[in-house]
């Protein structure tokens, strides 16, 4: 480690090495280790800022489970056996991260290998430029978009009805239709960018060599492509499952006015609830949970961690 | 089970540029054939269309007798070593091995045992399990044609499968690819722009330039008889004296050089007349140093430049009459004289040994 620095230092010269390690220490500790270092903190403690702000740092400002405990089983008096509204919309919230994750991956494998191995020079650019262009508009404007787009008068319901496909227009907003499809398209960009990445660097050769040895296409994709784009495959699903599962302007604005998205509630425990320590909790738990479904998926689908930085 | 190739008339044209003209030939079946040439002549594209990643633009393959047109590659009874060997690198050495098998839905115990045949065929026992990047270079390329072979394919293409290897090992693995040819008895088409490699291996060999066929034959005549002024300059070291046609003789000319007179064999099947434009071409081993002056004919008077030891070789740079530089070589029998640069001499060139072909472009230095 100290030989580490030395060198570090004797490479770059001291203003630049303070530079960056200062730079780096104020993003990755100040920015994100101990405000999430404060928001555990947080969810262990009573709401004493709403209850009682004099008992704060007092002997009775003590360290407590209840709002993990809320969590799952609601309030004392609540008669059923858990909290089945929060649980069932927390399940709900990570299957439909899981849902958009898988559709964005068969979405945007073939784009990427496309993109990567048969797409040529101006094609190449032509569909990257229409890829990324769209993201230059506001996230808000997007979703708003799709309300449009998704509504019961909306452009899709009325091709629709005109081709006498549907009869009578659906709700797609209320069927939450819109709201997978709207998280499905936001996150496009971080699965494809991924997923092109890893295939751009297979050699064309060993595609081209199992072909020669006889294969067809899917199990070139099976054995050759995909294993060697595992790694930005599980970059891709990782980061468009977090933020799925993360995300609250979609689910506000698109979302169907029956169902909750769990950041929604958490969002509810800050804002008008002022419980900061509840709404620590259920984000701590969203977190957790969040952590630990993407490393089994990892040791399912044996990606080291080191990999997918690459 | 080995298979004939004919070449129909193949042309391959990429937009403007042709990169194979009208190439027609029939390798034999069980015969190692080598297509050899710089890089760019069009070899690898032909190469190509033989495989079947590459349809000609004009022409027909004809495998075993049958028309490949519109047969991708992954139908086509051939299989393809790759330059780089492309071996899969996720998996182990056996599964590369088996591929093609696992394709054809072979059962995974049979698949190994397969793989485990191949692997003795290529004298690589129980490296079976191993993963491709912990085996070293030669091993790699002996897991290459195992892969290759397991395919069962008639015939078998090799892209300059040996120009990523050292050259002790590129001339052991020369006459391992060659044992195992005649073991498994296909035919072999093997590219390469490395002519030793050419002439060790084939039973013929097809020299070419700018997607051209220039010469086809057995090793032996492309060496000893070259057609065309490209084949006598990229086969083999080479001097060539370029001038007029002053004499004709049966099977013989006199040319005028720059140099002086040179008296030289006429190669096979060609004509010269008086006033051609000529080349003479004198191999480094074809020349020798004349002691005393008793004779004057083809003899150049010459000025050493430098000399190069090549172990079994000395070879001498020399400087003759019109500035032009020559190189002759004498083998090393303990007694080779040694000379110094500026030392005068004499060099004779064996009117036997000499070749005149009409004037042509010669191979890139």
């Amino acid at each position: 480690m100290n030989q580490w620095f030395k060198k570090f230092f004797l490479r770059n010269g001291l203003v630049l090495s303070l530079y960056m390690l200062l730079v780096t220490f104020i993003w990755i500790v100040v920015m994100f280790v101990l405000p999430q270092i404060f928001m555990f903190d947080f969810s262990f403690r009573f709401n004493w800022t709403q209850i009682d702000p004099s008992k704060i740092g007092g002997p009775d400002d003590v360290y407590t489970l209840q709002h993990y405990k809320f969590l799952l089983f609601g309030s004392p008096n609540n008669p059923d056996p858990f909290n089945i509204v929060d649980v069932s919309v927390f399940a709900h919230t990570i299957l439909t991260a899981v849902f958009v994750t898988l559709f964005d991956v068969i979405l945007c494998y073939p784009v990427a290998y496309y993109l990567a191995h048969v797409a040529k020079g101006g094609v190449t650019r032509l569909m990257m430029l229409s890829l990324v262009v769209p993201f230059w508009i506001n996230e808000l404007l997007r979703a708003f978009a799709f309300r449009i787009l998704f509504g019961e008068e909306g452009s899709i319901n009325n091709i629709l009805v005109y081709l006498g496909i549907l009869s009578q227009p659906i709700d797609f907003v209320r069927e939450n239709i819109a709201l997978y499809t709207g998280l499905g398209y936001a996150y496009i960009l971080l699965m494809i960018f991924p997923i092109y990445n890893a295939v751009e660097s297979l050699d064309r050769n060993q595609i081209e060599a199992a072909r020669d040895l006889g294969s067809p296409w899917w199990r070139i994709h099976l054995r050759v492509v995909i294993p060697f784009a595992k790694p930005g495959i599980t970059s891709g699903c990782t980061m468009v499952f977090m933020l799925s599962a993360g995300a609250l302007a979609l689910p506000q604005i698109i979302g169907g006015p029956s169902s909750l998205w769990f950041t929604q509630i958490i969002y509810q425990w800050f804002n008008t609830g002022s419980n900061w320590p509840r709404g620590s909790a259920y984000a701590v738990s969203l977190l957790v949970i969040c952590v630990i479904f993407v490393l089994l998926i990892m040791k399912i689908f044996k990606v080291k961690f080191g990999e997918i930085g690459r | 089970m080995s298979a004939d190739v004919t070449l129909e008339n193949i042309t391959v044209k990429f937009d403007e540029f042709t990169a194979v003209k009208d190439v027609d030939i029939t390798i034999k079946g069980g015969e190692f054939f080598s297509f050899l040439g710089p890089s760019g002549c069009g070899k690898t594209t032909l190469l190509r269309a033989i495989s079947g990643f590459q349809e000609p633009s004009e022409g027909r393959v004809y495998i075993g007798g049958n028309d490949m047109a519109g047969i991708g590659p992954n139908k086509r009874p051939t299989a393809l070593i790759f330059q780089n060997l492309a071996l899969f690198p996720l998996m182990t050495v056996w599964e590369n091995i088996a591929f093609s098998l696992e394709v054809k839905g072979v059962s995974k115990k049979e698949r190994r045992r397969r793989a485990d045949q191949l692997l003795e065929l290529v004298a690589l026992p129980g490296q079976g399990n191993k993963m491709v990047n912990e085996l070293s270079g030669g091993q790699r390329q002996r897991v290459a044609v195992a892969r290759a072979l397991a395919a069962e394919p008639e015939v078998l293409l090799l892209d300059e499968p040996l120009s990523a290897l050292d050259l002790r090992l590129r001339q052991h693995m020369r006459t391992e690819l060659r044992e195992i040819q005649k073991r498994a008895g296909i035919t072999f088409i093997y590219i390469t722009h490395d002519q030793g490699e050419a002439l060790t291996m084939s039973d013929r060999v097809a020299v070419m330039r700018e997607g051209l066929i220039e010469q086809v034959g057995e090793g032996t005549k492309v060496y000893d008889n070259p057609a065309t002024a490209f084949v006598a300059s990229f086969v083999g070291e080479n001097n060539a004296f370029q001038g007029t046609v002053s004499v004709v003789k049966t099977e013989k000319v006199i040319v005028s050089t720059g140099s002086g007179d040179l008296e030289a064999s006429l190669g096979e099947d060609i004509k010269l007349s008086v006033g051609d434009e000529a080349i003479v071409f004198a191999r480094p081993e074809a020349m020798s140093i004349v002691k005393r002056n008793n004779t004057i004919k083809n003899v150049l008077n010459s000025k050493v430049v430098y000399h190069e030891f090549e172990g079994n070789f000395w070879h001498l740079i020399l400087e003759v009459k019109n500035g032009m530089k020559i190189k002759i070589s004498q083998i090393n029998d303990g007694s080779t004289q040694v000379y110094e640069k500026g030392s005068e001499l004499k060099v004779q060139i064996d009117p036997k040994l000499a070749v005149a072909l009409p004037f042509g472009p010669l191979a890139a230095e």
